[in-house]
Order: C-alpha cells, then structure tokens, then sequence
C-alpha cells in the first residue's frame, strides 16, 4: 500500500505537468480577450496596449513556462517566507498577477477561500449526512412510501436546476417572509452569538440550495449500491447465521456498499473548492465559484490558469485518496 | 447498453423472463407510461396545437392561461404551450442521446482501466484530465473549431444537436469510468470471475457475461442522472451563446428565461420545470425497473 | 472655500439643498450600493469595464466633469477654460486650467499642478496598458506652471480639448502614492491600486477584488458638512435582476446599477413601494450594423472584406425596406421601458447634435417597405422568402446574449419574416463577441454575418471620436489583424472630407450642422439601423436622497450629496 501510494505521487508528476500544460493550451486557443468588457469607446491601439501589457506578445511557451516558474517556485516561496518569517532571496520574484485586478492572484484565492468552504463545503457535508440514511433506509425498505418519497425527492431534487431553486428560496424567505438575507456578507465577522446567528441566517438558503442538489445525487447511488449488496449471499448467510438485522445492514452491508459510493463523494471533494457557481452567483457569496466564472468572462487567463490547476492537484489527490479508501474497504483490492 | 434494447425480443427465454419481470415492476410500468404520455405529447401535440412555436402575437403578452394559450404566453407574445412542446423534442432527444454517449464512454473507460491493470494508470490519468480541464473555455474553443464545419456539413440545427451531444457527452462521463472501475476492481477479485478465468474464459466474455450485469445499477443512476444533466446543461449552453438559436425553444432554456417572470406568470416555470422532473422521474423508474428485471438474484422472486 | 463645482452639484438638487446644508459630515450612517458587475480595481487608468470606473469615481476626481445635462462644471478648478476667459489659446493648441485654491488629498497633503502632471505621464507610459488613453491622445505635453496652473499642448489645433483630466474616464492621481508605479511596473502597484488616495467624498478602508469594497467619509472633503454618509458599502456579483429586488423588494440596497431587466419584471417589483425606478438619457444606441461586405463561407479568406459587396444588403433601398419593418416602439416597450425610446440617428443627444431629418423610420409602414423590395425587383419566391438573380434574401442576424436582445431578435425576424425575408438568429457569448481575438470567428469586428446587434455610445459629449469610426480606414481587415472599429465597412469618400472638416471646426452651433450631416449620411447609406437610445436605469431606495442620475459621467458623480430621507 505505501509503495503503490509513493508510486501513485510519483506519477502524479508528469500527469500535472501535463494537465497544466494542456489547460493553458486551451486557454490560450480560447477566443476570449481580457479587453472584451472595456466600453467600445476604447479605440483598438489601446487595446493593442493593453494587450502587450499583459505579456500577450510573447511567444506561447515562453508564457506558459514564465507562468510554472511563477506558479510552482515563486509563490510556496512566499507562502513559506509567510509562515515562517524568513526572507529568502531578494524578494524581488514575479508573482502570478491577474490581470483584471492586477493583485496576485494567490490572494485574491486566499480572500475567497473561507466564503466557499463554508457555503458549498457545508452544505456537501449536509447533503452526505442526509443522503445516506436516506439511501440506507430506501433500500432496506424498497418500494416502501419512504422509499418512493425518497426516490421523488431526490430525483426533483437532481433535475430542478439551482439557479430556479434558488430563486424560489428567495422568493419566499426573503421576499415574502423577510426572514432570511439574500445578499450574503463577505465582510461579516463572527464574533459573539448575534454575529453567529447572522453568519447562520444568510448561509442558510445558499447551503439549503445545495445541500439538496448534492443530497439528491448521492442518495441514489447509496440506494443502488445498497440494493446491490442486499442481495448478495453474504447477507443471506449473515442473516441465516442469526445475526441481528441492524448489524446486517450497518456492518456488513454499508461497507460493501460504500465502496462506489465513495468515488462519487471524493470526486466532489475537489468541486467544493471549484465553488458552486451557480448558487454564488445567486446569493453573492463571491467565492471561489464567482472568481473562476468573472475570470473565464474576462479571459484573465492567469487567474483561470491558476484556479484550475489547483483544482486539479485536489481531483488528482482525492482520486488517489478513494482508491486509497477501496483498498480500505475492500481488502480484496489488491494494487501491487 | 445494447443488452437493453435487445430486453424486448421475446423469443429468447432470458429476455422474455426480463421483460416479465419488467412487466411486473409497478414503477417501472407507471414510468413507461409517462414517459409514453411525454413522448406521444411532443409527437402528435404540435400537429393538434396547431400553433408555431415561434410565431409572436404582440397583443397577447404575458397573457395568462386560456382556450387559445392553454399554458399563457411568454412575454413578448408566444405561445407556451406550444414551445413547451416543440422544446421537448430537443431536450429529449438532447438528454438521452447525449447521457448514452456519455454512457458508453464511461462503461467502456470505467470497464477497461478496471478490468485491465495496465489500462488503469493510463485511462484514469485521461480522466483526470478531463475532470480537471475548465469547461467553459473548451466549449468555447470545440464552437470555435467545429461550428461552422458541421452547420455546413448538416445544416445549423442537425449540426448544433450533433455539437451540443458531443459536448455533453465528453464532458460527463468520467464520473461514471470512476464509478464503473471501483466495482470492477472489486468484481474481478471475486470467485465467479476467477472461476470463470481459471476455465479460460477469453476476457470480453468475461466482461460482457459476468462483469456488465453486475455494475447495472451504478450504470442505471448515472444514466438517469444524466439525463437530467444534459437538460440542465444543454440550457446552459445556450444561455452562454454555445447552445441552438434563442428562437429554438428547449426546456431548460424556458425554465431559465421564465425564472425572473415566475411572479408574474407561473404557468412559464411550472410547466417546463414539471416536464423535466417528470421525464428525469420516469426515467429513473424505468432504470429501476430494468436494473430489477436484469438481476439474476432478484428475477423470479 | 467652497468650489463651484460642488455648489452647481448641490443646485441641481435644489430640493434637498437646505436639507443637505444643515447635516454633518457622516450623520446618516451607511450607504449600501449593489454594483452587479463587481468592481475589481480603484484605478480607472488599468480598468476592465464601467463600473471599474465608477466605483473610482467615489475616491478620485477630474479636474471638470459633465453635468446630467452634459454641461461641464468645474470640480478641482474655479472655472471652465474656455476661448472667451483665455483658458484656451487663439490658436486652439493649448488649454490652461488653475486648480482652487487650498485643495487637500485624503491624506492631508495638497493637491498640486505635478500631480496632474503626472497623470497625464502615468497614462501615456506605453508600458503601462493605460486604458484611458484615447484621452490623452494628440498631448504634446502638459506642464505645471506654478503650483497651481497646468498648460495642455496639442500637436495641433484642437476644436475640443476636454478629453484629459476630464469626466469620470480621466481622474486626477496623487503623485506621491503612484510615482513608483509607472509603465510596467503599474500592475505590481496593487496596494496604490486598491486604495488610491483622492480629493473625492470617501476613502478606501478595505478592498476585496470582485467582491466588495468598504469606503468611509473622507476627512479632508473640501466640504466640511459632506458626505452626509459615513461608510459606503459597494457590492458586487450576481444578476441584473436580483439587484434590482434586494433594492425594490426586500430593502437590502440602497441603490442598485444597470437592473438592465424587462421592464414588466421592474414594474413589479416597483410596486412592493420600497424604491423607484430612475432614468436618464446620453449618446447609447442599440442598433443594428448591415454588413456591406459579403459574408459568405465560399469566399474563405475573403469573406466580409472590401473586395466583396454584399449580394443585397449594399442596396440602401432594401436596408431602408428592413428599417421600415421594424416596430421600434414594441422594442421600446418589450425590452427597455422607460429606459429607451425611438431613436433613427446615430447620434441621438445632446440635443444640439441631435438631427431630426430621418423620423421616417420612427413609425413601422409594412406596405412602403414592401413596396420598396418590390420596386428594387426583390420578388417573393414558392417558399415565401424574396430573391433576385437567384439571390434569396436569407440573413444571418448576431449579437450577444442577453435575454433582452434575444427577445428583440425575434420580433425583427417575425417582422422580417412577413416582409419575405428570412432570418437565423445567432448569440454569441460577450467576451468573445465584443474581444476581438483575430483567431475566433465570432467577434463583430469580423462580423461573418448580415447583420449584427449591440450598443454603442462616446464617451463625454463630443462625438468627434465616435463618428471617426466610420471612415474608410477604420474598417477591419485581415491586413490589419481585424482591427478597426468600422464594422458595416460604409465607405463614403464625401463622408471622409467632411469628417476632416469637423476635426478643424470649432464652436458649437457651426460643429452640430457638420455632426448632423455626418449623421444622416451614416443613417442614410444602408450600413445602419438604430432601433432604441437607451438610457442608463438604476434603481434606488425611498430612504435614499440626493440621487440625480447622470447619463454622461459617473452615476455616483454627486454621491457627496447623497443623504439618508428621515421619515
């Protein structure tokens, strides 16, 4: 197992090396520009400008390794001098620099980091806790009225989109009853209960919206995967050799059948810092979701190329973290 | 898949013993029987209806249900009804050939990084990739690059349903190849298929008569999972400008333009939005239903 | 002391001058302001947008700027230059403005002729990507001639010199806090960015890019008894249409940019009582550029260029037949409210400017744009669409999305449509569309369509820029790596020798009789359609006082004057 994990880093490697190079590829064939959003008023030599302002004239690999140095060597350079206090070299290193902000970028994601680990990874947190025992129990009693409420739930749940229910959350809450917010506060500082008991009102529609989304996905593939191992034999001999049925289902069952249930889960993990674009947009929780979608708008290609790359160092080790998990789970997986 | 569309011929007795199950399974009944009513709705409605989807009556906006508007009209005078209908022959067709697309694709990436070892590194770096790659501006540079290539080759709305298909379709099928390849990684390990192995069963069979039947069930959420998807992301797309013609009404794209006129006319939200979870509904129950007929330990219970 | 400038500001909201007098600076608490467009940077010199601009507006001053009637009024000076007071030299090379006496930053220095100076070097660094630089064009130099006085020279006589250091697009930066930060180095200078220090009403306190910006009251206004605000919140994310409802429904906001939403949503939303809905006009226009070149794939790498007139569009009878179709008062009415009206020119205000030659097309007339098709030989075929020689009259018709756009698209294609002509209607995402990237097919400089829908509108209030755009050179080519901003490629050599007139003509009424013959001539030719002018809309609280929005600078241009209603 720790042989198959260091493998597994090692390789992880070249595989971002080449996932980073790919995605600034596609940006950089993107028909986007960062001048798209000034007035028409600008004449074009401006723009040109601008342009060659932002290092557009240099040739395409020059900015693509400009970007990795900057990315993999100047910026833990400054988080460590940051943590630790050191100086190291002359402190005069390029730093990755959006170019709608004109700020680091690395910033601009730190600012943002905490809105949407509250927001979205809450209200994924909330949708696991609700969809497995919904998933647990819909199985268990197939074909009951809790498992076809279950089923109706979770399925609106999935296909009515976010932006509608969100609305729909406004409409009543804020609108109508004027009992929650629907701007959300990124400036809000939780201090004492009244302050908690405000961060509580205006992330409770945003998480609601969500939680529901991710509770109606996860709950059908626990109910599936529950099923699946219900018929087993294992079961049936559990069952023959007397043992209790909660001890069925919770030991034995729900092991086996976590097993798919946790790729889905891992392979969101990495999605929560991805932001919910949507729902942020919606509530203006201004996460990581509105930096990405108002970067991909104004073509700020560092910003994009950054974001997306960190997102992809988390798909790439929560992916290695499930199958860790089968392996865990299941110790008939064997990897070496 | 090609299991499935074969459920229905009758003269092998495994299928015929599939479809009695099938037959027998109340949710899937009730789900053929909507998706039936939905289906035959959008074929012969808008013959009945009789009204274009597109023609404007700018005396008549924002009007609310009658005889002549059964579901109102939008707000710059077109008829709902009628879009509703004419937008489910695209978000149908759209949903469920883009989810077996994005289907086939899984299965096939899940099955062969799963079953074959040497496989794994590389299918599931590939889906790391795709999983990690920022989808919006791919979309914008697969438009870019193929647009007008295929409007000329098929016309601009055959030619933007093959583009918005092929979109959806690659960019959502590695959660199923992540799914399908954890339970074959478990499959492989257990005694029927290394009993099958060690009688020298050639791997295809293997994977096609023992190793498919039993990863269904994932197969069947992620596939009515992504049916609903493809509606809700093909609606994206047009809102972004990627998608068909704003006069090519879809059901997503009712939805999303109806949303800020939900107050003032309900009838714009309701009835796309009912469309979409009844179809996604009974296509679940369906999947179900099927997922039930084809389990060797359930049939004949 | 106090300015003029503020004096005339204050004056236009007569209502509430004695109210305002007698308040104190930072007396009514917060102001809440709903920017769905986030602003990402104080400094307008590196902007992104309009609302970059605005958003600076509240910290940094010009030396002037326009009135909501287009006047200029002094800011950081005592009087306008002009030819009569000698501001403005006999030869029309120079202009020479003195800053008021005693003006402070908000960190307590004094504001001196250098930091204009400087100004003026930190947008014209070439290495900078200063976006406001059409401003400064055709400077020769600027000078400080005391302390005080500062001399603009023109390469050559300019009829119009209040282009630098003028209205919310050229503000004034302190020398002190920016003279590091020049060329190149402007994009490392994020702290001067987010914080700029400036002569306006408030101050930055914290800056979150794209997010949300939290201002106080300046303590060195010029203005002991102003802002009447102590902090201002400016917010930004999310839609045009829930910004207008945390404002006119749930009371959230104060005010609220751009709701650019249905009219019939707004009004809804008026009615719960909690705010209102505020309108005012300037120079945009949403029209339609007919392509004069033919767009057709078969040409390859010829398509849309010179060498290629359109098979049908470069007919100004048939384009003036398509005009004549369009019911402009139901796109008023369907899209904009009471925020646009019927416009046929290009250049619909100030009123001066405005022509009134070309009203045939504000009344739809099915029959006379018929009959101009028929009598142009364009018959209706068997399938009920017009040809000639062959030629359908089938268009490709873009723009960008927007959910008011697309609704205008599809009434023109019905309109089209019973007139014999056909249409397919295309969006095309904005940053794409309007970028310009010479590698995508689909941005309107290429314009590989017949026809294409947007906005557009000058900055300030001379359109001497604006009307540039159509001279010959400035069509896009591939030569010029698609740029240019002459997208219906209209080539009119008349045109071109008057344009030159107007850029040696001075004095108003005399420059207003060439803008109006510039402007039916583009009207006229076949290569332009306007459909709407389009005012700016904002919507604000009833508990919010002061407001008086401005079509041709900052909508917070007087947010000094912005006070809390009591009830």
């Amino acid at each position: 197992m720790l042989t198959y994990t260091l493998r597994r880093l090692f390789f992880a490697i070249p595989t971002l090396l080449v996932i980073s190079f790919l995605i600034f590829a596609l940006l950089d064939l993107s028909p986007g520009d960062p001048t798209s959003n000034l007035p028409l008023t600008i004449p074009p030599e401006v723009r040109e400008q601008i342009r060659q302002s932002f290092g557009l004239g240099e040739p395409f690999m020059v900015r693509y390794l400009k970007w990795l140095h900057q990315f993999s060597i100047n910026e833990p350079l400054n988080v460590l001098e940051q943590m630790t206090g050191w100086t190291i070299g002359d402190g005069g290193r390029m730093r990755v620099i959006s170019w709608q902000t004109r700020s680091p970028v690395v910033d601009l994601i730190a600012e943002r980091l905490p809105q949407t680990l509250w927001v979205v990874g809450l209200s994924y947190l909330l949708g696991i806790l609700i969809a497995v025992p919904i998933g647990v129990l819909s199985a268990w009693k197939q074909y009951s009225w809790f498992d076809q409420f279950g089923t109706f739930f979770a399925m609106v749940g999935y296909s009515v989109p976010t932006f509608f229910t969100g609305l729909v959350f406004i409409m009543i809450f804020s609108v109508h009853l004027g009992w929650l917010p629907m701007i959300y506060d990124t400036n809000l500082k939780v201090t004492d209960l009244a302050s908690f008991w405000l961060q509580v009102k205006q992330m409770a529609m945003p998480v609601m919206v969500l939680a529901l989304y991710n509770a109606g996905q996860i709950s059908r593939f626990m109910r599936a995967s529950m099923l699946d191992n219900l018929n087993q034999d294992y079961v049936r001999t559990a069952r023959a050799k007397g043992m209790g049925e909660s001890k069925v289902l919770l030991v034995h069952v729900l092991r086996n059948s976590l097993i798919p249930v946790v790729t889905v889960i891992a392979i969101g993990v990495p999605q929560i810092f991805g932001g919910a674009i949507i729902t942020e947009q919606i509530f203006r929780v201004n996460g990581l979701g509105q930096l990405l979608i108002s970067g991909i708008q104004g073509t700020d290609i560092p910003l994009v190329q950054t974001l997306t790359f960190i997102f992809a160092i988390l798909i790439v080790l929560f992916n290695l973290i499930a199958d860790l998990l089968y392996g865990i789970l299941d110790p008939r997986i064997r990897y070496d | 898949m090609t299991e499935i569309t074969g459920a229905a011929a009758p003269e092998r007795t495994l299928w015929s013993d599939v479809w009695y199950q099938f037959r027998h399974h109340r949710g899937a009944v009730a789900g053929v029987i909507i998706l039936g009513i939905i289906v035959l709705a959008i074929l012969i409605g808008p013959w009945l209806h009789g009204v274009d989807p597109q023609h404007i009556d700018i005396r008549a906006r924002n009007a609310q249900p009658s005889l002549a508007h059964p579901m109102g009209t939008d707000n710059i005078g077109r008829d709902i009804f009628a879009q509703v209908l004419q937008g489910g022959r695209v978000s149908l067709s759209v949903g469920v050939t883009a989810m077996l697309l994005s289907l086939l694709l899984g299965t096939l990436v899940g099955v062969l990084a799963g079953f074959f070892r040497r496989l794994d590194g590389v299918l599931m770096r590939l889906t790391d990739l795709f999983l990690a790659l920022p989808l919006l501006p791919l979309l914008l540079v697969i438009i870019m690059l193929f647009r007008d290539t295929l409007r000329g080759l098929f016309g601009p709305e055959t030619g933007i349903f093959l583009l918005i298909v092929f979109i959806i379709g690659i960019t959502s099928w590695m959660q199923t190849a992540r799914i399908v390849r954890g339970d074959v990684l478990t499959l492989k390990e257990q005694e029927f298929v290394l009993a099958a192995r060690s009688i020298g069963t050639p791997s295809h069979r293997i994977i096609l008569r023992h190793v498919l039947p039993n990863i269904l069930s994932p197969i069947m959420v992620s596939a009515t999972l992504g049916v609903a998807n493809a509606i809700i992301t093909e609606s994206a797309l047009s809102f972004l400008g990627l998608g068909f013609p704003s006069d090519f009404p879809t059901w997503g794209r009712l939805l999303f333009d109806g949303a800020n006129f939900m107050m003032l006319n309900p009838a714009r939200v309701i009835w796309p939005g009912l469309a979409i979870s009844l179809t996604v509904l009974s296509i679940n129950f369906i999947g179900d239903g099927l997922r039930d007929a084809l389990d060797p330990r359930i049939r004949g219970r | 002391m106090i300015s003029r400038g503020i004096f005339l500001g204050a004056a236009a909201a007569s209502a509430l001058c004695a109210n305002a007098a007698l308040a104190e600076r930072g007396s009514d608490g917060q102001l809440n302001i709903l920017y769905w467009q986030a602003v990402s940077t104080m400094n307008p010199y590196l902007s992104n947008g309009t609302k970059d601009i605005e958003g600076a507006s509240l910290v940094l001053e010009p030396l002037a700027r326009f009135d909501p009637e287009g006047n200029l009024v002094p800011y950081l000076v005592d009087e306008i230059p002009t030819r009569e007071n000698g501001g403005i030299s006999e030869d029309l090379t120079s202009i020479t403005w003195v800053l008021s006496e005693g003006l402070l930053w908000s960190d307590g220095s004094p504001v001196t002729a250098e930091d204009v100076v400087f100004t003026w070097q930190y947008c014209t660094d070439p290495a900078g990507g200063c976006s406001q630089a059409s401003n400064f064009a055709g400077i020769e130099t600027v000078e400080a001639l005391d302390a005080r006085t500062v001399k603009v020279t023109f390469e050559k006589p300019t009829p119009y010199p209040y282009g630098a250091f003028v209205s919310v697009e050229a503000p004034v930066l302190q020398k002190a806090q920016f003279a590091d930060c020049l060329g190149a180095k402007a994009a490392e200078c994020t702290e001067a960015n987010f914080n700029p220090i400036g002569t306006g009403p408030f101050v930055v306190t914290e800056f979150k890019a794209n997010d949300v910006i939290t201002l106080a009251a300046n303590p060195n206004y010029r203005d002991a008894a102003k802002p009447a605000f102590a902090n201002v919140v400016l917010k930004g994310g999310g839609d045009a249409a829930s910004a207008a409802r945390s404002v006119l429904e749930t009371g959230e906001f104060d005010y609220a940019w751009n709701p650019q939403v249905e009219p019939e949503i707004l009004a809804q939303m008026e009615a719960a009582g909690k705010g209102e809905i505020l309108a005012a006009f300037g120079s945009l226009v949403e029209r339609i550029h007919v392509n004069q070149t033919d767009p057709n794939p078969a040409l390859g790498a010829e398509r849309s260029t010179v060498g290629h007139p359109h098979p049908f569009l470069s007919d100004p009878q048939v384009v003036k037949a398509l005009s004549l179709a369009i019911d402009r008062e139901i796109l008023v009415e369907t899209g904009y409210g009471a925020g646009g009206r019927v416009t046929c020119n290009l250049i619909p205000a100030p009123e001066i400017n405005a022509s009134t030659n070309n009203d045939w097309c504000k009344a739809q007339d099915m029959e006379e744009a018929a009959r101009l098709l028929d009598e142009a030989g364009w018959v209706k075929g068997g399938d009920g669409i017009r040809a000639k020689d062959g030629v359908r009259m089938s268009l490709l018709f873009q723009t960008s999305t927007s959910s008011v756009r697309q609704a205008a698209q599809a009434l023109i294609k019905q309109w089209w449509g019973e007139l014999g002509v056909e249409a397919e209607l295309r969006q095309i995402d904005g940053s794409v569309f309007f970028g310009g990237d010479p590698g995508s097919p689909d941005t309107m400089q290429k314009f590989y369509a017949d026809m294409e829908e947007f906005a557009n509108e000058f900055s300030g209030t001379d359109p001497e820029a604006y009307l540039g755009d159509w001279v010959c050179s400035g069509i896009p080519s591939p030569e010029t790596q698609w740029q240019g901003s002459n997208f219906s490629r209209f080539c009119e050599p008349e045109y071109d020798a008057l344009f030159v007139e107007l850029g040696r003509t001075a004095g108003a009424e005399a420059r207003a009789a060439i803008i109006i013959k510039l402007n039916d001539m583009i009207v006229n030719s076949g290569a332009f359609i306007p459909l709407v002018h389009r005012g700016r809309i904002s919507v604000k609280s009833n508990t919010l006082g002061g407001v008086d929005l401005n079509p041709w600078d900052s909508e917070l241009w007087n947010a000094a004057d912005w006070y809390r209603v009591k009830s």
